[in-house]
């Protein structure tokens, strides 16, 4: 019996479908079969990060509405075959879906997968009450800016008002100059605030956008920094203990390396 | 350019915008949290109102309590009427 994750953060534009498919591009290379729910009815976007457009036939909305089933709708990814995608429908709109169908589907789903993510539209809307519906576990991603925080903050409430467990929380874009700098609120500021658990911190990387722009996922890639920060969090999602570097806000700048370089504090 | 000379020679930097961030959020979700919570709200209400009535008698109906904020912090204001003291802690209202 498989788990089901949502990937929810409030604010539109933080990363959240940018953080379902790269975990679950992660845990798929990780050995684990993983099905990837578009919940984002009306604005479907993770069959373009997941370089999968071009093979949808059916969609969610089909699937709830009884015209295909799961099994005809998923669509298996071209890299990892324990990898599968349920699209989001495009010319619906989220009342086409409602929470007692999600749970539904979710349960049927986390009978055949180690685990369902499952990527929650912006909002606290019906979208957002959809993809929780049959979710038992919550990530939160937030960017270290105050409406991103201060959206999650209100997130993190809704979701303890439905009665979920304690979300844990994902800093995505996170810039080490600025946060040297003093402009960029770090990571203890933010955990400090929100109060809850911290399950990863995602770096900025230009690696992302050219990952999007190609429909690869950047945690493939090696040499990505983020990817490896998604690669860390998948580990951890397994129940691995992988310690959240420190170093997670200091490293990468170029003043930062020749700090080191020369000696300097 | 002063700051990157600053920074090349590992000097503290100048404090930067995030402080003022960091305030202006955590004084905007006790004002989130409050209202969002209007059953935690009315209990905070009758949990302070059930300590007062063992000292004073107030006018229940026209209590008023709220959240301001007052510079750079949030105040709990309370705005009790108050009939008359009690002659002792925990006297019957008669």
């Amino acid at each position: 019996m498989g788990e089901v994750i949502v990937i929810t953060s409030g604010k539109g534009g933080v990363g959240k479908t940018t953080t379902s498919a790269n975990l679950g591009a992660a845990l798929a290379a990780q050995g684990r079969s993983v099905v990837l729910v578009d919940a984002d009815i009306g604005l479907r976007n993770l069959d373009v990060v997941m370089g999968l457009e071009n093979r949808i036939v059916y969609d969610l909305v089909d699937v709830v509405e009884g015209y295909a089933r799961v099994r005809q709708a998923l669509i298996r990814d071209k890299r990892f075959e324990n990898l599968c995608l349920l699209p989001a429908a495009q010319t619906k709109d989220k009342t086409a879906v409602s929470p007692d169908q999600m749970r539904a589907l979710c349960h049927e789903l986390r009978e055949e997968f180690d685990f369902v993510l499952v990527d929650s539209p912006a909002g606290i809307e019906q979208g957002f009450r959809n993809a929780i519906a049959g979710a038992e576990q919550a990530l939160v991603v937030a960017t270290p800016e105050v409406s991103s925080v201060r959206d999650a903050d209100r997130i993190i409430g809704l979701l303890e008002a439905e009665r979920m467990p304690p979300p844990r929380l994902i800093i995505n874009r996170m810039r080490a100059s600025m946060v040297r700098r003093g402009d960029m609120m770090d990571i203890s500021d933010i955990i400090d605030i929100l109060a809850i658990e911290l399950i990863g911190v995602v770096p900025e990387d230009e690696a992302i956008v050219v990952s999007t722009n190609r429909g690869e996922p950047a945690a493939l890639l090696p040499s990505s920094r983020a990817g490896a920060a998604y690669r860390d969090i998948a580990r951890r999602l397994r129940g691995e203990s992988v310690p959240i570097a420190a170093s997670a806000a200091q490293e990468g700048s170029l003043f930062g390396r020749l700090r080191r370089l020369l000696g300097a504090r | 350019m002063m700051e990157l000379i600053n920074r090349l020679l590992g000097r503290q930097p100048s404090p930067g915008s995030k402080d003022v961030a960091r305030e202006r959020l955590r004084l905007v979700l006790v004002q989130d949290r409050a209202s969002i919570a209007p059953s935690l709200w009315g209990a905070l209400k009758e949990d302070l109102l059930a300590v007062i009535r063992r000292y004073l008698e107030v006018d229940e109906d026209a209590v008023d309590v709220q959240l301001e904020r007052e510079g750079e912090a949030m105040a709990l204001v309370a705005n009790i009427p108050v009939r008359r003291f009690r002659r002792a802690a925990g006297d019957n209202p008669e």
